[in-house]
C-alpha cells in the first residue's frame, strides 16, 4: 500500500478536445517514439511484424459510434491515457511502492526500479491506463512527459508533452488544473470538461471536452429561418433578365 | 509504515546530440521534421516549429518515420532476377552491373525506337527530373502516377480556374466561416487540413462534410452529409439552380474575373456553334454596357453586360452567363429532382444553399488594404465571400468526376469565393490559367530528345496525340478521343495496354515508387498474370521490367531488374517550384531532404537514392544534359543536379539561396553552397508576397509583378477563370462533324455529353454497364490518417493501429442479410468476387459499403510473417475493379476511366453481397506468396533500449 500526498502544489494534465479530434493518432505515436527512448524501459513490440503484433501504448485512441434519436449515427473519437487521478488507487495498491503521485505537480509515476511487475495496479485502473511491458516485465504508463516538461535541453515553448506538441488538430492542451486561470482550467470552465466516470471517486485531473451538438439544424424549422435568402425570382426567362439588369446597375 | 520517499528524478536528461531538419515523406504532405540523433542513429523525430506547412505538428505517420526508416522490408542491394517473375526469387548484384544491365537494354531501344520504353514514376516528388530525363531519352511515354489519383481534380481546377485543391491552394483558414469538404482521404494534405479544421473550431465556424462514410474529418463535421456516391455533381448542380433561383451569385465578382460575359456563338448547328465571338486579334467580345458594343473582353474602364444579347450576320450572340442560367435553373436541377438520387432531401438542399448564401452575402469581410487590377483600376478594399470548399478522390475519381469537380468550382465561383478573404486561395506557383501551361508532346526520333514535355493541356482537337497513321501515340492512349484532356497521363493503363499491344508493343516497362502488381492497379489478379505471361516462344509479353522502390513490395517481385532506392532520411530531394513546391498563399517556399544519416547497408552492394541512379544511368546512355561534350557526365548525383541544373536561365530546381551571393530569391545563378544554405535554414525556404498581393493573385497587379521578378513566370499572366471552357466546345464540335480533326464514329455520342463546356452530371459508367438490382449496392475505400498506401503495414507501430481492414456494412445491408459480429462475405461485382470479413457500421450511406485501401498484402512481402493479418484477413477491393468496361459490340477495349481525363473510375464499382462460410477465415482471393529478398522481420522490437 503506497500513500498519495495530501495535497498536490499544481495538479498538471490534460484537456482532451472530443469536438475537434479526428482520430488520426498522431498523439498515440508521438506518445510511443518519445518513450520507448526516454523514461524508463523501452516500450516493446512483440511479434512486431507477424501474426499477432502487440505492443506497449501509453495512449490509445479507442473509436465509438453513437446512434442518436432522430439523428444520423456519429463516430467518436475518444484518445485515453492516465488521467492522473487525485485519489488514485492505482497507486494505492501498489505493493511496493514503485506506483507514486508526485507531490509537486500531481503527476502519477511508475518507479521501475521497484516494480515488480505484479499487475495490480493495473486492475485497480478503473481507466485500463496502465500496460504492462511484455518484454521488460514492468508497468508502463503515462508520465505526462515528465522529462520533457521540465527538460532545459530542450526550448521552453516544447516543453510539453509530445502528444500535444505533435497533435495537428489542436485538440489536446497541457497545463495546471490546480490553476484557475491556466489554459485548460479555462477551457475546461467554458466547455464544459467532463471528468471520466466521476462516480468512481478516483477524482481525474484530465478533463474531456464533450462534441458539439451535430446534425442539430432540422430541415424544415430551419429553412424559416433562412427561406428569405432563397425568395425565388421571377420564373420567366424575361422575368430572370430584367432581375439580371437591375442587379448590374448595383456596382 | 514508513512514511513514503519520492525517488529523485533528472527533470533534464539529454534528448540527443545533434537534430537536422529535413523534410518528412511518410506521405506526400512535405511537412518539416527535426531529427533527434544519438550516437548516429534516428532516436526521435518532431515536426519543425518554423516549417510553413506543419508549424510543429506531425501526424502518427511522421512520428513513426523511424520504424519506417529502419524498417525490416528495406531492400539492400540491386537485384537481378533469377526464378520466375513473380516469385521473388533474386541474386544480389553490384551498382555497376545493374546501371550496366539497363544501360544495355535501353540504349538500344533509344537508338532504334524511344517508344519502346515505357517510363511510369509513381508517387514521386520529383516529376521535374523524371520528365526532363524521359524527355532527354525521346520516349513519349511517361506520366506519373496522376492518372489513377485525382488528375480530374487538378485538370478540372487548372482548365476552370488556373488551380485546383490541395498543393495548389487552401481554404483561408483564418477566416473562412462555413467550410463544406467534399471527398477526401485522411492522409493527404492531412496536417494542414486537421490544422484547418482546428483553427476552424476554436473559432465556432461551421464544417459540413459531404462523404458516404462519417469518419475523420467527417466525424467532427457539424453536419454530415452521407451522399450516394457519383451523385456529388448533381448536388453541386442542384445547390447552384437554387443560388440562381434567388439570384444570390455575385455578378460583380462574375463580371471582373470570369468569362461569364464572354459572348457565345448561338448558331447551332455551324461550325462556330457555341464558339466565343473574337475580334480580328483574336480577343474573345463582350458587350460594353454602357454602349451595347461588343469590345475586346481585356478592354480597360468598360463595364462589361450579363442581361444583353447581340444580333450580328443573323446570328444571335449571349452571354456565358445566360447560358449557365437556362442551363441550370431549369426542373431537371430542381432538388426535388435530384434527390433521391442524391440520398439528400430536397429541403436539406435548399436549406444547404440558403446557408451558403448566407455566409457568402450577409457576411461578407473586408480588408483594409488598396490593390489594383489587371485593367490598372485601383480597389480600395478586398472584399471577401468567407465561404470556402476542399474536395479530393472522392468526387474525383469517378467516370464522372471530371464535371463534378468543374460543377464544384462554378459553385465557388458563382459565390465570388475564390481568391478573396475567407475563400479558397491559392498558393504559388498558382494561379497559373491552362494557356500558359505547355502542350503535350509526343513525337519520337530514334536517338533524339523529344520535342517538348509530355504532359500539358491541351486547347482543341488539333492538340490530340497521334502518331502518322492515326493512331495513339502514347502507349497509355493519353490525349485520344478516349480521354482527350489527360493531362497527368494513364498509368493505370500501361501494363493492360503494353500486355495487349494496344496501341503497341514495347520492350521495356520501367517503373517507381507505384505498386502496380498490387493496390494501385485495378484487377491486381489479372495484372499479375499480364505480368507474367509469355508467348508462343516462351518469352514474357513484356519483354523487360525494370523497376525502383525502397522496399520489399508486391511489385519488386515481377521486376527483372531492381534499382533499389533509400529511405527518405538518408537521401536528398527537391520539393521544387517545377514540380510541386510547399508553398502557402501567402508565400512561396520550396525545401530539401538531404542524407541526416547515411545509407548504410553493411554487408551488401547497399542503396542509392533513385534520382542519383536515374542521372548515373542518363550518363551512361549519353543523354543530352546529362553529359559533358567529352563524355563525362554533367552532374555526378542528384545533388549535384538539384544544385547546378538551370532549367531556364537563373531558374532552377530550389528557388532559394540563388546566385553567388546566396541571396537571389527565385531567380540567381546556381549557387554551389546552395544545398547547405537550405540546411542552415531548416531545409526550407520561403519569401512572402507582399500584402497588396496577397489576393485576388490571377487580377492583381502586384502580385502579377511579384511573380515574374520571383521567377514564376517570364511575364505577367493575368486571366479570367473560364466558367465555360471553350477548349472543351471545341471537341463535341468535332464530335458533331465539324473540323479536320475527327474522332471515330463510335466516341462520338460520348464525346457530346462529356465535354460539355458547362459542368454537367452524368451517372457514373458502372451504371449504364451492370443491371442495379443485381448489383445494388456501392463499394469504396478510404484511406486511413495512420497509413499511406500500402507503405504502413511494414511499419510496426502503424500495422498495430489498421492491421485488418474489415469491410464496413451499413446497418441497413447489415439486417437485410442477417449479418452478426464475425461473420464474413462473398463480395461480387461484374467483374470478380471477394471473400471478407465484416462489421457494422451506421454512420455510413445505407448502401454502401467500404473499407480502408492498402491493408490487404501478399504473402511474402513486406517481410511480414506469412502469417501475418494483412495477408489472411486483409484484402483488396481491387480484384473487383477492372481496368476496362465489358465488351460492347464494336470490339474495342473501352477503359474504366473518366472519358474527359482519363483518371481511373475506382469509386463507380458496383456490388452485392452474400453471407459467406467464414471456413478457415482466409480472405480470398489468395495470391501464391513471393520469397521474400529481404529475409523476414525480427519477433520483438524494443527500439530505444540502445540509447
Amino acid at each position: 500500500m503506497t500513500t498519495l500526498p495530501q495535497n498536490t502544489g499544481k495538479k498538471l494534465g490534460l484537456v482532451i478536445d472530443l469536438d475537434t479530434c479526428v482520430g488520426c493518432h498522431a498523439c498515440v505515436i508521438s506518445c510511443k517514439e518519445w518513450n520507448t527512448s526516454n523514461y524508463g524501459a523501452p516500450l516493446s513490440d512483440m511479434d512486431a511484424y507477424g501474426e499477432s503484433p502487440e505492443g506497449t501504448f501509453l495512449n490509445r485512441v479507442h473509436t465509438f459510434e453513437a446512434k442518436l434519436a432522430d439523428k444520423p449515427a456519429q463516430i467518436v473519437h475518444f484518445p485515453k491515457s492516465c488521467l492522473h487521478c487525485e485519489d488514485a488507487p492505482c497507486v494505492t495498491v501498489c505493493p511496493t511502492g514503485a506506483s507514486y503521485k508526485r507531490v509537486e505537480d500531481g503527476i502519477v509515476l511508475v518507479n521501475e526500479d521497484n516494480c515488480i511487475g505484479c499487475g495490480l495496479c493495473a486492475w485497480a485502473c478503473p481507466y485500463g491506463a496502465r500496460e504492462m511491458d511484455a518484454a521488460a516485465g514492468v508497468m508502463k504508463k503515462c508520465t505526462l512527459c515528465v522529462d520533457r516538461i521540465y527538460n532545459e535541453n530542450i526550448p521552453e515553448k516544447d516543453r510539453e508533452p509530445a502528444c500535444v506538441r505533435s497533435c495537428p488538430a489542436g485538440a489536446r492542451h497541457f497545463g495546471d488544473f490546480a490553476d484557475p486561470d491556466s489554459n485548460v482550467s479555462l477551457l475546461s470552465a467554458a466547455r464544459d470538461g467532463l471528468e471520466l466516470m466521476p462516480e468512481l471517486g478516483t477524482r481525474p485531473v484530465n478533463r474531456y471536452l464533450p462534441p458539439r451538438l451535430k446534425d442539430d439544424i432540422t430541415d424544415s424549422s430551419s429553412i424559416d429561418i433562412l427561406a428569405p435568402l432563397l425568395d425565388p425570382m421571377p420564373e420567366t426567362a424575361s422575368g430572370f433578365l430584367g432581375w439580371l439588369d437591375k442587379a448590374l446597375e448595383k456596382f | 509504515m514508513p512514511p513514503f520517499e519520492q525517488p529523485l528524478l533528472n527533470p533534464s536528461p539529454e534528448v540527443s546530440d545533434e537534430i537536422r531538419k529535413t523534410t518528412c515523406y511518410m506521405c506526400a504532405c512535405r511537412c518539416g521534421i527535426d531529427v533527434h540523433l544519438q550516437d548516429g542513429k534516428v532516436k526521435y523525430i518532431e515536426g519543425n516549429k518554423d516549417h510553413p506547412v506543419n508549424k510543429g505538428v506531425l501526424c502518427a505517420k511522421g512520428s513513426a518515420g523511424i520504424m519506417q526508416h529502419y524498417s525490416p522490408a528495406r531492400l539492400k542491394a540491386p537485384l537481378k532476377r533469377v526464378g520466375e517473375r513473380g516469385s521473388g526469387e533474386f541474386e544480389e548484384i553490384s551498382w555497376d552491373e545493374a546501371l550496366d544491365i539497363a544501360a544495355g537494354w535501353l540504349g538500344p531501344i533509344r537508338e532504334n525506337n524511344p517508344s519502346k520504353l515505357a517510363f511510369f514514376t509513381g508517387r514521386d516528388q520529383s516529376q521535374s527530373l523524371t520528365s526532363w530525363w524521359a524527355q532527354a531519352f525521346g520516349t513519349p511515354n511517361y506520366a506519373a502516377h496522376g492518372g489513377f489519383c485525382s488528375v480530374n481534380m487538378a485538370a478540372a481546377g487548372i482548365y476552370t480556374m488556373g488551380g485546383a485543391f490541395w498543393e495548389f491552394g487552401t481554404p483561408d483558414w483564418e477566416r473562412t466561416k462555413l467550410f463544406m469538404i467534399f471527398g477526401v482521404a485522411e492522409d493527404h494534405d492531412s496536417n494542414p487540413i486537421k490544422m484547418g479544421l482546428g483553427r476552424l473550431k476554436e473559432r465556432g465556424a461551421k464544417v459540413i462534410g459531404v462523404n458516404p462514410v462519417r469518419s475523420g474529418y467527417n466525424a467532427i463535421a457539424d453536419e454530415w452529409v452521407g451522399i450516394t456516391p457519383g451523385t456529388d455533381g448533381l448536388f453541386i448542380l442542384a445547390l447552384v439552380h437554387e443560388l440562381l433561383r434567388a439570384g444570390k451569385v455575385d455578378l460583380e465578382y462574375l463580371t471582373r474575373y470570369t468569362n461569364a460575359p464572354y459572348l457565345v456563338n448561338g448558331d447551332e448547328g455551324s461550325a462556330e456553334s457555341g464558339l466565343f465571338m473574337r475580334d480580328k486579334d483574336g480577343k474573345p467580345q463582350v458587350l460594353d454596357r454602357a454602349t451595347g458594343k461588343p469590345v475586346a473582353f481585356d478592354k480597360k474602364g468598360v463595364k462589361a453586360d450579363l442581361a444583353g444579347t447581340l444580333r450580328k450576320g443573323g446570328v444571335t450572340h449571349r452571354p456565358v452567363f445566360q447560358l449557365l442560367a437556362e442551363k441550370y435553373m431549369g426542373a431537371e436541377n430542381a432538388p426535388a429532382a435530384v434527390a433521391d438520387r442524391c440520398g439528400i432531401s430536397a429541403d436539406r438542399i435548399r436549406r444547404i444553399a440558403a446557408e451558403l448564401a448566407h455566409v457568402a452575402f450577409e457576411e461578407e469581410i473586408t480588408i483594409d488594404q488598396p490593390w489594383t487590377d489587371w485593367k490598372g483600376e485601383k480597389h480600395e478594399k478586398m472584399t471577401g465571400r468567407p465561404v470556402s470548399f476542399h474536395a479530393m478522390r472522392g468526387i474525383s475519381a469517378h467516370s464522372n468526376g471530371f464535371q463534378t469537380c468543374r460543377a464544384l468550382h462554378l459553385l465557388q465561383i458563382l459565390l465570388g469565393s475564390v481568391e478573396v478573404p475567407g475563400g479558397f486561395r491559392f498558393k504559388p506557383p498558382y494561379p497559373k490559367p491552362a494557356t500558359a501551361h505547355p502542350k503535350p508532346h509526343c513525337a519520337a526520333c530514334p536517338g533524339e530528345v523529344l520535342n517538348g514535355p509530355h504532359l500539358g493541356f491541351v486547347q482543341g482537337p488539333e492538340d490530340l496525340m497521334f502518331d502518322d497513321d492515326g493512331n495513339a501515340a502514347r502507349i497509355d492512349k493519353a490525349f485520344t478521343w478516349e480521354n482527350p484532356m489527360s493531362s497527368h497521363g494513364l498509368m493505370h493503363m500501361v501494363i493492360s495496354n503494353a500486355h495487349a499491344g494496344d496501341p503497341y508493343k514495347i520492350d521495356t516497362l520501367f517503373m517507381y515508387m507505384a505498386n502496380m502488381s498490387w493496390n494501385s492497379s485495378m484487377n491486381s489478379g489479372k495484372v499479375m498474370e499480364m505480368l507474367t505471361d509469355k508467348d508462343e516462344n516462351g518469352d514474357y509479353v513484356i519483354p523487360r521490367i525494370i523497376y525502383s522502390d525502397a522496399y520489399s513490395s508486391e511489385m519488386v517481385a515481377f521486376a527483372d531488374l531492381i534499382l533499389p532506392d533509400t529511405t527518405y532520411l538518408e537521401r536528398h530531394d527537391c520539393i521544387s517550384m517545377l514540380d510541386r513546391p510547399i508553398c502557402e498563399a501567402g508565400a512561396m517556399a520550396d525545401s530539401i531532404r538531404w542524407p541526416v544519416v547515411e545509407p548504410e547497408r553493411p554487408g551488401h552492394a547497399g542503396v542509392r537514392g533513385f534520382q542519383s541512379a536515374l542521372i548515373q544511368l542518363g550518363a551512361k546512355l549519353g543523354l543530352p544534359g546529362m553529359v559533358n561534350e567529352d563524355g563525362s557526365a554533367t552532374y555526378q548525383d542528384y545533388a549535384d543536379y538539384i544544385q547546378n541544373h538551370e532549367r531556364r536561365p537563373g531558374v532552377g530546381p530550389l528557388a532559394g539561396f540563388r546566385g553567388k551571393d546566396g541571396k537571389g530569391k527565385g531567380r540567381g545563378a546556381p549557387n554551389p553552397d546552395q544545398i547547405q544554405a537550405y540546411i542552415d535554414n531548416g531545409g526550407f525556404w520561403i519569401d512572402h508576397i507582399p500584402d497588396e498581393a496577397l489576393y485576388f493573385k490571377p487580377w492583381n497587379a502586384a502580385y502579377q509583378d511579384w511573380a515574374v521578378e520571383r521567377g514564376i513566370f517570364d511575364k505577367p499572366e493575368p486571366y479570367l477563370f473560364q466558367i465555360y471552357v471553350e477548349p472543351m466546345r471545341k471537341f463535341q464540335l468535332a464530335a458533331e462533324g465539324h473540323g479536320a480533326h475527327q474522332p471515330p464514329d463510335h466516341l462520338r455520342a460520348q464525346l457530346k455529353v462529356a465535354m460539355d463546356p458547362l459542368p454537367v452530371w452524368y451517372p457514373p459508367f458502372e451504371e449504364g454497364v451492370v443491371d442495379p438490382e443485381e448489383f445494388p449496392l456501392h463499394a469504396l475505400t478510404q484511406r486511413p490518417a495512420a497509413m499511406y498506401h500500402s507503405w504502413g503495414s511494414q511499419n510496426a507501430w502503424l500495422r498495430q493501429i489498421h492491421g485488418v481492414n474489415p469491410l464496413y456494412v451499413s446497418g441497413e445491408i447489415w439486417q437485410e442479410h442477417g449479418f452478426a459480429e464475425g461473420d464474413w462475405a462473398w463480395l461480387s461485382s461484374r467483374h470478380s468476387k471477394i471473400k471478407v470479413p465484416v462489421v457494422r457500421m451506421d454512420a455510413l450511406n445505407a448502401r454502401t459499403v467500404w473499407t480502408w485501401n492498402a491493408i490487404g498484402k501478399r504473402k511474402g512481402a513486406w517481410a511480414l510473417d506469412e502469417k501475418a493479418p494483412e495477408a489472411n484477413k486483409g484484402f483488396l477491393l481491387n480484384h473487383l475493379i477492372n481496368e476496362l468496361l465489358p465488351p460492347k459490340a464494336d470490339g474495342m477495349r473501352w477503359s474504366n476511366s473518366d472519358p474527359v481525363t482519363g483518371q481511373a473510375a475506382w469509386f463507380d464499382l458496383r456490388v452485392k453481397i452474400e453471407r459467406a462460410d467464414p471456413g478457415d477465415q482466409v480472405a480470398e482471393p489468395q495470391t501464391p506468396s513471393q520469397k521474400s529478398p529481404v529475409g523476414q522481420g525480427p519477433k520483438n522490437v524494443s527500439y530505444g533500449e540502445q540509447f
